[in-house]
């Protein structure tokens, strides 16, 4: 059952093809032009130099954040489309989760922080268990303070992944002793997608098209806006 | 699987165009054939999303576009009663607009292209307006004026074929639906404005308040920054003014520019034809006017529907059948243009 998986929940735009043999193909550029303009072109190629006809695929996987809005929503509606247009079934999965599956050997406990820009971090835990990995900690987004104090909470040894790890390392480390995953770890990458979806996909635990949501975690600054206004507290 | 070039296209009357409309805050898809024939248009508005904030909310509008995208276009399909084997070419508008919007339906469109193989044509939504004109009647008979007024702009543009623009005159300062949006927030009307003020016109009286017209002798430029702050001096002098007498009045002065100058416009190339395009278009006292006016002069005028002037998708499919037929396919590495301007001869204008 061939999957295609697409992420573009950060700076980094990142597609693989998996099936039962694992990973057959993938590609992730972290710089350069932006998402919209990569994503189409690097399926095209990755498609062709793995001789894989679009029509074959069976199940499109995507991630739905939480990450950069627009970034995230390239990628779910590039995504949600080809399923339309090859009239099959998707799998959602988090950007958090991609980020801590490569890390699943550890019996730290695993932080995934993504940068949410002014000041924040998406962040979410996850342990080790018997089957492979587990998430402890729901996806939350909050300051780096409350990050922090999330993580004294727990009290455990911790792997800290993600471009918002690195980003407030030094703020981090200052709060709460932990480790670092190196830079490669740093992004969601298509190819953990792929390897978590086949194993979805094997259930048939896949949506249709309409039902996959971004996972946004944030409301939009103008809601934010409008319900301080009401409340009086902005005046 | 074989790249698409443009020496194997062809385009002809049964040419079936999927085309993708979210460039702000209506988000639309539509089968078109052949340029003109509109085999379905659908138009799902998210103006009640925006209403309570009084403008059109960029993080919102993405958010809806990427809810509502994939269903308008599965409606789009099922509602033309084609078969999606049928679809030759996927067409977005690419610009101008709100970045974030725009590249919903990009993406959207350039991935559906892909998995059909068949190509894919990112089009200028200015340009697309021009052809909501002639989606009504396509025979062309040039030089044509065309009146283009919405929220983002207020142009006058002779058209002297597919493609060729000149740009004859443009606001200075706000664009006309602008000056509706602003106006009807001060008169505390809501928001769409042109539609509040447009309601509300019709008990009022149009000739109680003689409001400055702009530029009115000043070629074919406009201004209308100056009619909103008169406005609005008005209302502060005369609080127990009628609010009806004052829409009516400030449209009234809108539409008699607007008129003046696409007449002399018309004349000024020895036009054939007149179009009216864009939002503001949907106004009734414009429309009504502009009928008139062109009927006087023995000059052919060209009025969209009110669903084609407002964004809607066939009118984007429209453009890019003319656009396949003479530049073929957009590259599937090209993005979003959220400061696209209208392609023009003349390229002096540098505003």
């Amino acid at each position: 059952m061939l999957t295609l998986g697409i992420e573009t929940a950060t700076e980094r735009v990142s597609v693989a093809l998996g099936d039962h043999d694992g990973v057959l193909g993938s590609i992730d550029i972290t710089r350069g032009r932006r998402h919209a303009e990569t994503l189409t072109p690097a399926i095209e190629f990755l498609c062709r130099q793995a001789d894989v006809k679009i029509d074959e695929v069976a199940v499109v996987a995507v991630d739905v954040g939480p990450g950069l809005f627009t970034g995230m929503r390239v990628g779910i509606a590039a995504a949600k489309a080809i399923a339309l247009a090859l009239h099959v079934p998707m799998i959602a999965m988090s950007s958090l989760d991609l980020l801590a599956y490569p890390l699943r050997r550890t019996d730290q406990l695993i932080a995934s922080v993504i940068d949410a820009r002014k000041g924040e971090v998406f962040y979410a835990f996850y342990r080790q268990n018997e089957l492979g990995i587990q998430r402890v900690l729901d996806p939350t987004v909050g300051s780096i303070d409350d990050l922090i104090s999330d993580l004294l909470g727990r009290g455990q040894e911790t792997l800290c992944v993600g471009d918002g790890a690195v980003r407030y390392r030094d703020e981090i480390v200052a709060g709460f002793a932990t480790d670092f995953a190196g830079s490669s770890y740093s992004f969601p990458s298509a190819s953990a997608l792929v390897e978590l979806a086949h194993l979805k996909a094997l259930k048939e635990d896949w949506v249709e098209p309409h039902q996959i949501e971004a996972m946004y975690l944030r409301q939009p600054d103008a809601e934010i806006n409008w319900s301080t206004r009401n409340s009086g507290a902005g005046r | 699987m074989s790249a698409f070039t443009s020496n194997n296209i062809v385009v002809n009357e049964s040419t079936v165009i999927l085309a993708i409309e979210t460039s702000c805050d209506e988000t639309a898809a539509s089968i078109v054939m052949g340029g003109n024939d509109i085999l379905s248009s659908v138009v799902s508005t998210q103006i009640d999303l925006h209403a309570q904030y009084g403008g059109v909310v960029p993080e919102i509008a993405g958010r809806a576009h990427l809810d509502l995208l994939h269903p308008v276009i599965a409606q789009a399909i099922s509602e033309a009663g084609i078969s999606e084997s049928r679809i030759d070419a996927v067409a977005a508008t690419h610009g101008p607009g709100l970045i974030g919007a725009l590249l919903i339906g990009v993406s959207a469109a350039k991935a559906l292209a892909f998995t059909w193989d068949i190509p894919y044509i990112g089009v200028n939504h200015l340009e697309a307006h021009l052809y909501a004109g002639l989606l009504e009647d396509p025979t062309l008979e040039l030089p044509l004026v065309v009146l283009l007024v919405s929220g983002g702009h207020t142009m006058l543009i002779e058209m002297r074929g597919h493609g060729e623009y000149k740009l004859l005159g443009r606001t200075i300062d706000d664009a006309a639906g602008e000056a509706f949006d602003k106006v009807a927030r001060f008169l505390d009307l809501g928001y769409p404005g042109g539609p509040a003020i447009d309601a509300i016109a019709r008990t009022g009286n149009a000739q109680a308040i003689d409001f400055p017209r702009g530029m009115l002798h000043d070629g074919l430029d406009f201004s209308f920054s100056g009619l909103k702050t008169s406005v609005v001096n008005y209302v502060r002098k005369n609080p127990n003014v009628n609010t009806a007498d004052v829409a009516a009045s400030f449209q009234w002065a809108v539409v008699d520019v607007l008129l003046n100058k696409a007449r002399k416009a018309a004349e000024a190339v020895g036009a054939r034809g007149l179009v009216l395009g864009g939002g503001v278009a949907a106004n009734s006292l414009l429309r009504e006017k502009f009928t008139e006016m062109c009927a006087a002069d023995g000059r052919r005028g060209l009025l969209p529907s009110r669903a084609m002037c407002t964004d809607n998708a066939a009118m984007i499919g429209s453009a890019a059948w003319y656009r396949l037929r003479s530049d073929g396919p957009t590259a599937l590495d090209s993005g979003g243009f959220p400061n696209l301007r209208l392609p023009l001869i003349d390229s002096s204008w540098s505003r």
